[in-house]
């Protein structure tokens, strides 16, 4: 505990000078939002063992809300927030009362249904922008005093938000209703005999995990100025579990690396398919930034297959410090 | 609000024709699913495949219609075999999530690999010249492709329902489903049965893109919105029954044909309503058994 609390630490500090050594704050603060939604997702797959593939419905639904009341309502920054997460939040709760009707596959194929619904819904509604999507959303002033179009104030902002809901999370995961989230996931009909309304229980986690992916979407319109049919398309739902699948299913910091492997990628495949052809003198290469997704799918099909601890899953093997213990208890680092 | 009748029938027959290519797919799924406990998500991706691949023999080839109606779904069906056999084997011991995981990242592969070659516009694709053209029925038109389709799909819904229900074969296949292991006791090579059922499950899928072509727009992208659909089906009917998934299959692609006449803007998203209607009332699905 106290050398991850050291870990945290230090990536406190680097994201905080981040700017100042030459990172890309607009970047960097997509990075983090994707490692919010990232870290949200992992609370429900990782520590409570539900498969949600709706959660682009959340981002997305959540992205609109926050963009059109600050852009149509002109509401101030921190009001779009709340109300982008308690869309999440809402939402989550109508697809998690329907999804924990029924179990293990089917439970991903509802919530994958209903999230399609929603976007069908935006992209037929008249608020959404259709095709185009929501454009130009103001960043306006924090509380009505602090003026966000500055992109280091929004970047620390940004870092300070993302910072609190994170340890909200680690909290969650450590509190005694987090435990039994882990008992339900180890072996629901234990936790049931031992007397726990196991369905309150998921539900709950459902709503925190959609509340948490709905402030990562609002985050992420305020920051970027835009809310898009790609926010609220099956591929974000599938996108959030290769993060974490990659990162590390269960262990807290897996979603902030998987998060931040998988949008470097999407971002900078280009530029490795380019140095790969001038390396290899494969013409082929140069094409690999349109080719996204077939990269994602192996990485899918070799997560699947072979490395299904992930990232830090395996490192906190290799470190020794109860590597198993940290997989049969769904980790703690 | 008034509808004519002829468009009320052409929407209706629209239905069906989609409504087809649910039972088709949703039934592959539930047949993969109740032996291999794994979700295909790729299923939508080998439609494609089927549809895709009878493009490419057409155009560069010259091969006809008739001919890849056949060669499409063996042609898949023998790339379902190596799927199952150099993928999802390992697999099998692990939670059921993970055959979901990997045919995903089999599909994004799949349909990447045809979008790198293709794009995401529509491949031009004719009807064939035998079933161009429509009857005239007095009351509507009703073009020959679209009969030809529901048709085709009902009669190969038949022989599978038969195949499985009715025979040893299916006889097998069902103990297997129930129980593999005393199965495999009895001497039956369920391992074997495994990878033929995956292969087949999947063949049918491509047989539905080779028959979905000339009506679907071609693309690399065409199977990933239907089996999402195709989900919803599978939840609104439980997997537990072959019938019950033909049956539901059609029931809402006809559903689906109506809202368009009624209401189009619903079109796209009655069938996720009445999934959730469904969940309210019947949680286990139609033809679903608790488990």
């Amino acid at each position: 505990m106290n050398k991850s609390f050291i870990g945290y630490g230090l990536l406190f500090a680097a994201l905080l000078a981040a700017p100042f050594v030459g990172a890309y704050p607009v970047f960097m603060m997509k990075l983090m939002c994707f490692a919010l939604f990232a870290a949200a997702f992992n609370l429900l797959l990782g520590y409570t063992g539900l498969l949600s593939f709706g959660h682009a419905a959340f981002l997305g639904g959540s992205a609109y809300m926050a963009g059109h009341a600050m852009k149509v309502w002109g509401v101030t920054p921190e009001i779009g927030l709340v109300l982008g997460t308690a869309t999440g939040a809402l939402l989550g709760w109508v697809f998690g009362v329907l999804a924990i009707r029924r179990q293990g596959i089917y439970f991903a194929m509802i919530t994958l249904a209903l999230a399609q619904m929603v976007f069908f819904i935006a992209l037929q509604a008249p608020f959404t922008g259709g095709e185009d999507g929501l454009q130009a959303v103001p960043r306006g002033k924090l509380f009505g005093v602090l003026d966000l179009k500055d992109d280091l104030t929004m970047y620390y902002v940004a870092l300070v938000i993302v910072a609190a809901a994170f340890l909200l999370i680690v909290r969650t995961i450590h509190s005694p209703f987090g435990q039994v989230l882990k008992g339900i996931k180890e072996n629901e009909p234990r936790a049931v005999s031992l007397g726990y309304d196991v369905g309150r229980f998921k539900l709950l986690a459902f709503v925190i995990s959609a509340a948490l992916s709905g402030l990562a979407g609002s985050l992420k319109t305020l920051v970027l100025g835009f809310a898009t049919l790609t926010d609220v398309h099956w591929s974000s739902s599938g996108s959030v579990i290769l993060m974490t699948l990659l990162g590390g299913l269960g262990t807290l910091s897996g979603p902030l690396v998987g998060a931040a492997v998988v949008v470097a990628l999407e971002n900078k495949i280009g530029e490795l398919g380019h140095l790969l052809a001038s390396i290899t003198r494969v013409e082929w290469f140069n094409t690999l930034g349109e080719s996204v997704t077939i990269v994602t799918g192996l990485i899918f099909v070799v997560c699947v297959l072979a490395f299904r601890r992930g990232i830090m899953g395996e490192v906190i093997a290799l470190l020794g410090r109860g590597g198993k213990r940290a997989e049969a208890a769904g980790g703690g680092h | 609000m008034s509808v004519s009748l002829p468009a009320l029938l052409s929407q209706l027959l629209l239905g069906l024709v989609n409504g087809s290519f649910y039972a088709m797919l949703s039934l592959g799924l539930a047949v993969i699913f109740g032996l291999l406990n794994v979700i295909n998500f790729a299923h939508g991706a080998l439609f494609m495949m089927g549809a895709v691949l009878t493009w490419m023999a057409m155009n560069y080839l010259g091969v006809n219609y008739w001919v890849m109606l056949l060669v499409a779904p063996v042609v898949v069906g023998a790339f379902g075999i190596l799927i199952e056999r150099l993928l999802l084997r390992w697999i099998y011991k692990l939670d059921h999530l993970y055959g979901l995981l990997l045919t995903l990242g089999l599909t994004l592969l799949i349909e990447g690999i045809f979008r790198s070659a293709y794009g995401v516009s529509g491949l031009a694709y004719d009807t064939p010249d035998a079933l161009s053209g429509a009857f005239n029925l007095g009351f509507m038109i009703l073009p020959k492709y679209r009969a030809w389709v529901v048709v085709a799909s009902l009669v190969v819904c038949f022989v599978t329902w038969f195949l499985i229900e009715k025979t040893r074969i299916g006889a097998y296949l069902r103990a297997g489903t129930e129980n593999p292991r005393l199965v495999e006791a009895f001497g039956v090579n369920v391992p074997l049965m495994i990878t033929l059922t995956y292969g087949f499950g999947v063949a049918l899928a491509a047989f539905a893109g080779v028959l979905a072509a000339p009506v679907i727009q071609v693309s690399p992208l065409m199977g990933q919105n239907l089996i999402i659909v195709v989900f919803a089906v599978v939840v609104i009917g439980g997997m537990g029954s072959i019938m019950g998934a033909i049956l539901t299959g059609l029931g809402l692609g006809v559903i689906e044909g109506l809202t368009k006449v009624f209401y189009p803007e619903a079109s796209s998203t009655v069938v996720f309503v009445i999934m959730v209607i469904v969940l309210l009332i019947r949680p286990a699905g139609l033809f679903g058994k608790e488990k």
